[in-house]
């Protein structure tokens, strides 16, 4: 059971003046159950690459297999695929439309052809892994902060039962207690339900604190594939592709340099509090 | 003089049922006093739904008061006859760039501001060639909007205002859909127009670090100012600002963490060369240990 992409290429309007090759050899292996942040500048190919994992863009050449399936063969239902490899776009409270909360995230499952229990089910079930305080169910959507919008939208798409859920960019416009209160939310329905999480983001802290492996795009082609902890060690590649390291990374490799034995693996404020502290008391600069 | 003034600004929006009956109101600005000098940078932070935006939108008087009262640049906003003039003078840039780009071409997108306020035919291309280049745009001057990447797209929208020669730019989250270097990118132009040709900045953000080099912080909450302060006197209150859903740099807050457990740190560190120097100071210091400091 997983997605493995077999030297994927695609081309963005071939033979014309602007013809640019958006993906260049793509292969990788995504296992179920792993929570990944994939990772790169704007124009990387991040928002191709995502779209080639439900079958919305069609490579131009290589494959793409689905749980053993090529879901290129002529008799694979890519409606079924997306019905199991769920895609949060960006901005996804812009497509609310229903009266209420309820019938917004019963419109997936009603497409499926469910009987209207189970639709109802799913979308009760939906809604409580999101968090979304059941006040709000019968509301109209779009009296919502940014926060409870979102979560309405993914939702919406958690209704279809998605083996795979992919986020474009979670957390955009979302204040730092939404952003970390989405972020909590997708890491918990990713223990809860085991689906496998894709996070595309910008945000090295945002996927630091919690993902298990992390794929950094440049240009098209993929540039690294590793824990968080490997891939910040590289922080000056990161820099030279648009990127950056968390801010944490470079005050303690800073450190290091300057003669203070910290953790330079250290990715998060706390990692670095401990490895600081731990520095210091060492050297009786500290008392306990 | 005040380049932005407001006195006890207040805006209601009614919200009405489906029949347009009143149901409610919201308010979303509540007495809000601002005091903004002529090249001053000016953060405004809070969380969503916070008033920001809405005040923004006073700002260029999208929107008008429903209490109190806006000065922008001397003029009372709820004029009629300065609406265009402090339009003119306030350029907005909004967080989408695909809602404020227009023209098939990015340069005649650029010059479409100009070329609707009657300025000259030549005059137009040189604010052009100068916006642009000052966003770092300029070689892409030919190409279609719809083929940039979200960062392109929102230097070109920035472009767009600053080809006006306003006085004053109010960016409304410019880089939330930014990357890293995009992000860096955009920041960096508005701060070089706020440098080097004096241009007041607001900048409306919910990235802490892109507020450490601001002037001025005002923090928004349920529609009222809340907080107000330069950069280092907002973010030595960890804690505040937590309440009100927001947070501080990394840096700031691993500095406010290691100040707890009892290192000699500064409150209010900004940037990590602050707390670099600090710890490698504290780090290096001879015989300062806390026994000795008690014996001596």
């Amino acid at each position: 059971m997983s997605m493995i992409l077999d030297k994927v290429n695609y081309i963005y309007s071939a033979q014309t003046a602007y013809e640019k090759q958006a993906l260049k050899n793509i292969n990788l292996k995504i296992a179920d159950g792993e929570f990944i942040g994939l990772i790169g500048h704007t124009g990387s190919g991040k928002s191709t690459l995502i779209q080639h994992l439900n079958g919305l863009l069609k490579a131009t050449s290589g494959g793409i297999y689905y749980n053993g399936r090529d879901i290129y063969e002529e008799d694979y239902s890519l409606k079924e695929l997306r019905g199991k490899v769920g895609l949060v776009f960006q901005y996804p409270e812009h497509q609310l439309f229903e009266s209420t909360v309820f019938a917004d995230v019963c419109f997936g499952p009603k497409n499926l052809g469910l009987p209207r229990k189970e639709t109802e089910l799913r979308a009760f079930a939906a809604l409580r892994s999101v968090g979304l305080s059941e006040e709000y169910w019968y509301q109209p959507p779009f009296e919502m902060s940014g926060g409870q919008k979102r979560r309405a939208a993914i939702a919406g798409v958690l209704a279809m039962k998605p083996d795979m859920l992919i986020l474009d960019e979670p957390t955009a416009g979302l204040d730092p207690k939404g952003r970390d209160e989405i972020l909590g939310q997708v890491a918990a329905m990713h223990r809860e339900l085991s689906i496998t999480v894709l996070l595309v983001s910008h945000s090295m802290e945002d996927v630091a604190d919690y993902v298990g492996r992390i794929i950094v795009m440049d240009q098209g082609s993929i540039l690294m594939d590793g824990a968080p902890k490997e891939i910040f060690q590289r922080y000056q590649e990161l820099e030279e592709v648009g990127l950056a390291a968390p801010q944490v990374t470079y005050l303690m490799h800073g450190l290091r340099e300057n003669g203070i034995p910290v953790d330079t693996g250290a990715t998060t404020v706390e990692e670095a509090r401990e490895s600081i502290l731990q520095a210091f008391t060492k050297a009786g600069k500290l008392r306990q | 003089m005040n380049f932005i003034e407001a006195r006890k600004l207040v805006h209601e929006y009614f919200r009405r049922d489906e029949e347009g009956n009143v149901e409610g109101i919201t308010t979303a600005l509540d007495q809000v006093d601002l005091g903004i000098k002529p090249g001053e940078f000016v953060a405004v932070l809070g969380h969503n739904g916070s008033g920001k935006s809405t005040l923004a939108k006073h700002l260029n008087v999208l929107l008008r008061a429903s209490g109190g009262t806006l000065w922008v640049d001397g003029k009372d906003t709820l004029d009629e006859n300065y609406l265009w003039d402090i339009r003119q003078n306030t350029g907005m840039v909004f967080q989408n760039p695909d809602n404020q780009i227009i023209a098939g071409v990015v340069e005649e997108d650029v010059a479409f501001g100009p070329e609707n306020i009657g300025i000259p035919t030549d005059e137009i291309w040189e604010r052009v060639e100068r916006s642009l280049k000052s966003v770092g745009m300029l070689q892409y001057r030919g190409h279609s909007p719809n083929k940039l990447s979200g960062g392109q797209k929102q230097r070109v929208a920035i472009a767009g205002v600053m080809a006006m020669e306003p006085k004053c730019i109010v960016l409304d989250e410019p880089t939330a859909m930014l990357d890293p270097s995009g992000r860096k990118e955009v920041l960096d132009a508005v701060e070089a127009l706020n440098r080097e040709k004096g241009v007041t900045v607001i900048l409306i953000t919910h990235y802490m670090e892109e507020v450490t080099g601001a002037d001025k912080v005002y923090v928004m909450d349920h529609g009222r100012v809340v907080m107000q302060g330069t950069p280092r006197q907002i973010f030595s209150r960890v804690e505040e600002l937590k309440s009100y859903r927001l947070d501080v740099p990394q840096v700031t807050l691993l500095a406010h963490g290691l100040k707890k457990a009892g290192l000699d740190i500064p409150a209010g560190i900004l940037t990590r060369q602050e707390l670099s120097e600090v710890l490698c100071r504290l780090y290096g210091e001879e015989g300062k240990n806390p026994e000795d400091t008690l014996t001596g």
